[in-house]
């Protein structure tokens, strides 16, 4: 199918364009509130809540036998809930510290909720089929009624954010001072986890416990990197969220059998790799060639000083070559002789004199006398001066 | 005493853990001068400016400021936390943070406008930072972000600043300029308490001193309390900057 054909049908197909909008909407605000998630260092709290509310989903199945989205999203709600209170619980009243804590809930509840999932397929009616699609996710298994759900939560989530955003900006950047000019940290903390729990069972269907967080992680640590401003950060996790969800929801529902939730992280990744590889400034790739424009710098000033130091043993002979092996022996740590003499030729500080003889040129001289005044004051030796 | 008290602490007492950090503490800041909070590591001198603007639990004590309880004087008081306790890599700009210093007068919701931009842009200026008003804050030097902090105190208008190691890893420079603001806060009448390190510069920089090692060993004026008797008291007889204090302080 090409590029065209999936676009029509996203245009045309009403379950699919149903689909793709409830996924992008899940993205869009899982994406806005993982930047908040990032930036407190909680992205490990996001993985920990959608694997606490695995047990909810399916115990609000088990006890209301249904299995309409409210429902389940109830149960997942009120798991997650819990399990955010009892990391909070172990972190102040015990010495473990918070990583190993959200690890204990994380597994603890987890494991429990396998079981009860379990349980509840081996019941000899059929209701139960499809629960543990809430594992991986399957966003084709969205309906109209889920998608308006995803929408009008996700909707309240950001107006939320919005209204409170130099609040919940000033919490996160500087919680003491927040709490000195009178802001509830812990009301604002409750308020921003419950925005977190909200946006991850929401997306607990389409995407799936065990891959949720990726959802909440990935676009906000790409977005990082191509920007310095928070409220830029946030769109653009936004809009990474949308792309990676909807993207990740078409390719699921076309290749029969594939969870939703892998091809989300898949997206998702690439982007943040792409980010972390590509973006200016933060990139790989920046770093590198920053590192090695530094590096070169450092070897042509260490050349461009060798070449000093050999014109002071020359006093009024300015125009005196050396050999390049002279060179390549006092520059013997650092190497790169020759590609810093023909910087050096192009900067017009320093001449070939001869095949492979070098001296510096009048403008190199005063360079490097200015460089070394610059470092040593005014102990720098004179060039022309007598020798000592 | 003849100015009037702007903090008054009473038989404060702080714990972490059953392990006291302040123990039976009484202080009086008096107004319009400059305070220097000085102790050892661990004297708790960071917790006693903590425990005025109610930031760590305290375990017995009263604590007034402006003769009132915290909360109801917030507006009053500018806290500038320790340099080293937020993270200077989060995505925002030198005037963002600064900005920070009008959301207490603002209130929930309300956004920063006009008028709060320019004082921002005024006390950047104070501190010599209006080319940086765009930078990102990670591109900032130790110095820098200090002073950053300072101008955000400054556009909250306070007639209590209470500064947390202001002076921690500046340089020269920096130092001089954070002196030349704390005096002019000083001369509107304003009271500064910092938590300060440098013992040399003490008398130099600050009219009042409180000698802290988890109990107060003394506080007062410099010329009065400040001498090799009480330093060696606070810091168990290893005073880390005797000579300079020995000429002046002892008779």
């Amino acid at each position: 199918m090409s590029l065209g054909e999936l676009i029509g049908l996203v245009l045309t197909d009403y379950t699919i364009r149903t689909v793709s909008i409830g996924s992008a909407a899940l993205g869009a605000v899982a994406g806005a509130l993982g930047c908040f998630a990032l930036l407190r260092r909680q992205s490990l709290l996001g993985d920990a809540i959608s694997h606490a509310a695995l047990p909810g989903i399916v115990l609000a199945f088990l006890l209301t036998g249904s299995r309409a989205m409210p429902v389940l999203v109830l149960g997942a709600a009120l798991a997650g809930w819990l399990g955010t209170l009892v990391v909070l619980g172990i972190v102040r009243n015990s010495r473990i510290s918070e990583d190993a804590a959200l690890g204990i809930v994380l597994s603890v509840f987890f494991g429990f909720g396998l079981v009860v999932l379990t349980l509840a397929q081996r019941r000899p009616t059929a209701a139960q089929a499809g629960l543990e699609t809430f594992l991986f996710g399957q966003a084709a298994t969205l309906l109209e009624g889920d998608v308006a759900l995803i929408v009008v939560v996700g909707t309240a989530a950001v107006l939320v954010l919005a209204l409170l955003w130099k609040e919940f900006k000033l919490l996160t950047f500087d919680r003491e001072f927040a709490v000195s000019i009178g802001l509830s940290a812990t009301r604002l903390d409750l308020l921003l986890t419950g925005l977190l729990v909200a946006a991850i069972v929401l997306g607990l269907q389409a995407v799936g416990v065990v891959l949720m967080s990726a959802l909440i992680v990935a676009p906000a640590a790409a977005a990082r990197q191509w920007t310095n401003s928070l409220s830029v950060m946030v769109a653009l996790a936004g809009v990474l969220g949308a792309i990676a969800g909807a993207g990740g929801a078409l390719l699921s529902s076309f290749a029969s059998g594939i969870p939703t939730g892998p091809t989300i992280v898949l997206i998702a990744t690439g982007a943040v790799g792409f980010s972390l590889l590509a973006a200016p400034e933060r990139g790989l790739a920046s770093r590198l060639v920053r590192d090695l424009r530094t590096r070169r710098r450092v070897q042509s000033d260490g050349v461009l000083a060798d070449l000093y130091a050999l014109a002071c043993q020359h006093p009024g002979r300015t125009g005196h070559p050396h050999p390049v092996a002279v060179l390549k022996a006092m520059q013997r740590t650092r190497g790169g002789v020759e590609r810093s003499l023909r910087r050096l030729e192009a900067d017009g500080w320093a001449r070939e004199v001869q095949p492979g003889e070098w001296s510096l040129t009048t403008a190199g001289l005063a360079r490097a006398r200015d460089g070394f005044r610059a470092e040593l004051g005014a102990d720098a030796p004179p060039v022309t001066g007598q020798r000592r | 005493m003849s100015a009037p008290a702007v903090v008054e602490i009473d038989d404060l007492t702080v714990a972490y853990r059953q392990h006291p950090v302040l123990w039976d503490i009484d202080l009086t800041v008096r107004a319009g001068a400059l305070t220097a909070v000085v102790g050892p590591n661990g004297a708790g001198k960071t917790t006693l400016v903590k425990s005025i603007i109610g930031l760590v639990p305290v375990a017995a004590g009263r604590v007034r400021v402006l003769g009132r309880r915290y909360r109801e004087v917030r507006r009053e008081v500018a806290y500038v936390p320790q340099r080293g306790s937020v993270d200077w890599d989060f995505p925002t700009s030198v005037i963002d943070v600064v900005l920070m210093g009008s959301y207490g007068a603002l209130g929930w919701i309300r956004r920063p406008g006009a008028r709060e931009r320019a004082a921002a842009v005024e006390a950047l200026e104070k501190v010599g930072l209006e080319a940086f008003r765009d930078r990102q804050i990670s591109q900032l030097s130790g110095g820098q972000q200090q002073r950053v902090f300072l101008a955000r105190a400054l556009i909250q208008n306070a007639q209590l600043y209470l500064m947390d190691e202001p002076f921690q890893g500046v340089d020269a420079r920096t130092e001089r300029a954070i002196v030349d603001v704390l005096k002019e806060i000083r001369t509107k009448g304003r009271t500064v308490v910092a938590v300060h390190h440098a013992l040399q510069s003490v008398p130099e920089y600050f009219d009042d001193v409180v000698l802290l090692n988890v109990r107060k060993v003394a506080s007062g004026g410099v010329e009065d309390v400040f001498t090799e008797e009480n330093l060696r008291a606070t810091y168990g007889g290893r005073v880390p900057f005797l000579q300079a204090v020995a000429g002046q302080g002892e008779p």
